[in-house]
């Protein structure tokens, strides 16, 4: 039994893992969370190409690494089925409803923006999407662990985001996460000097 | 050369995305402007779209503002510019460096980015709030009335369904409501 179904989870055609995520591509609406249940629901419980303990060592790599979760999964899974082919076609597969969907929107996108009604509906649009990402925000801040460190590095880059726009200073988000990095590198190799 | 830029600033921004879409906002958000590939309240249109469309918003961000800027090719390129940072750091670790994440400089490393990346989405979304209500400070503080009606009609709405149902609304609910908020303020009340 346990042979028959190792067996079965070396025969996932290049085919099949391409149109997997493909399928999970085009079901995913939001990305990020979202995604996970889709492809719990898919890999896990459905096909059983991945254990509940690999797919959470896929999560916590995904969310230590950049780039949006859907495709970090989708190359890990691709590669430990089908080696680096294998990963190519599901990264393929999971990128490929979002291009076309969004190039066919660009091309009619400032026609679509003269009629009046979708103007209005955007102008609300706006509001939400500046709810959705306040939201985000706020929820990964109730979640993140409230040590000192952790606050002073936050609060710090709040201000200083805050008043670099009302002041129009240029300054990259990119510097900011090279310089906490820096940051969380030199602090916690002291503590643990200080502790030794 | 476009097709160049394209890839590099989306390369760029695929890097340094660490935790998800709403992770990328803020540095699309410097990108695009100071490229003048989109203006700001385009944007806002353009995250709102991504949120109501399948697939990854980093994906689909890369595609639109690719195509309105460098056609079907630049969409392409941008999309590639995007994921390849990920797809070869996955590929390293899934081949190479299993124990890359148990290394203590990257664990140390990551837990200065972490809240770090909080704070630039968080102080992004209350910029991007001033944004949309318009408010000016010049003698009298004056904002755009129309957006703080859809706002507090939208909380309104967000709070009952919460009570009503102990779920939050999805990303998809929120733009669907904003939108037809949108569209029944601004026929009521007339804009001056």
């Amino acid at each position: 039994m346990q042979e028959e179904k190792q067996e079965k989870i070396a025969l996932i055609s290049k085919k099949e893992l391409f149109f997997t995520f493909f399928k999970i591509g085009i079901i995913t609406f939001g990305g990020g969370y979202a995604m996970i249940s889709n492809i719990r629901e898919e890999l896990v419980s459905k096909k059983q190409w991945i254990k509940e303990d690999e797919l959470i060592k896929i999560i916590a790599i995904s969310e230590s690494t950049p780039g949006p979760i859907a495709i970090n999964m989708a190359t890990f899974i691709g590669y430990k089925k089908r080696g680096v082919l294998g990963s190519i076609l599901a990264t393929l597969g999971v990128v490929l409803p979002s291009l076309v969907i969004l190039y066919l929107i660009s091309l009619f996108f400032n026609q679509f923006l003269e009629i009046k009604l979708i103007q209005y509906a955007f102008n609300g649009i706006k509001v939400g999407v500046s709810f959705l990402i306040v939201r985000a925000g706020y929820q990964m801040f109730v979640k993140m662990e409230k040590n000192p460190f952790n606050l002073i590095i936050f609060f710090l880059v709040m201000i200083l985001m805050i008043l670099f726009d009302f002041l129009s200073i240029n300054f990259s988000s990119i510097f900011f996460i090279l310089i906490a990095a820096l940051i969380g590198i030199i602090f916690f190799s002291l503590k643990k000097g200080v502790k030794k | 050369m476009i097709y160049l830029l394209l890839f590099l600033e989306f390369f760029k921004i695929g890097l340094f995305t660490f935790g998800g879409g709403y992770a990328m906002i803020p540095l699309v958000k410097e990108t695009v402007l100071s490229h003048h590939w989109l203006d700001e309240a385009t944007l806002l249109d353009l995250i709102g779209v991504c949120e109501s469309t399948p697939g990854p918003i980093a994906i689909n961000m890369a595609t639109f503002i690719g195509s309105i800027n460098g056609g079907i090719l630049g969409s392409i390129i941008a999309t590639l510019g995007v994921v390849l940072p990920s797809y070869i750091i996955i590929l390293l670790i899934a081949k190479f460096l299993s124990k890359f994440l148990e290394n203590n400089y990257v664990k140390n490393a990551l837990n200065g980015i972490k809240p770090t990346i909080i704070a630039l989405i968080l102080s992004t979304g209350l910029l991007m709030f001033i944004e949309v209500f318009d408010i000016q400070f010049t003698q009298t503080i004056s904002m755009n009335y129309h957006a703080l009606m859809i706002f507090i009609l939208f909380v309104l709405i967000d709070h009952l369904y919460k009570k009503q149902t102990t779920r939050k609304l999805s990303a998809l609910e929120i733009i669907l409501i904003s939108m037809g908020l949108g569209v029944f303020i601004y026929t009521i009340v007339p804009t001056v």
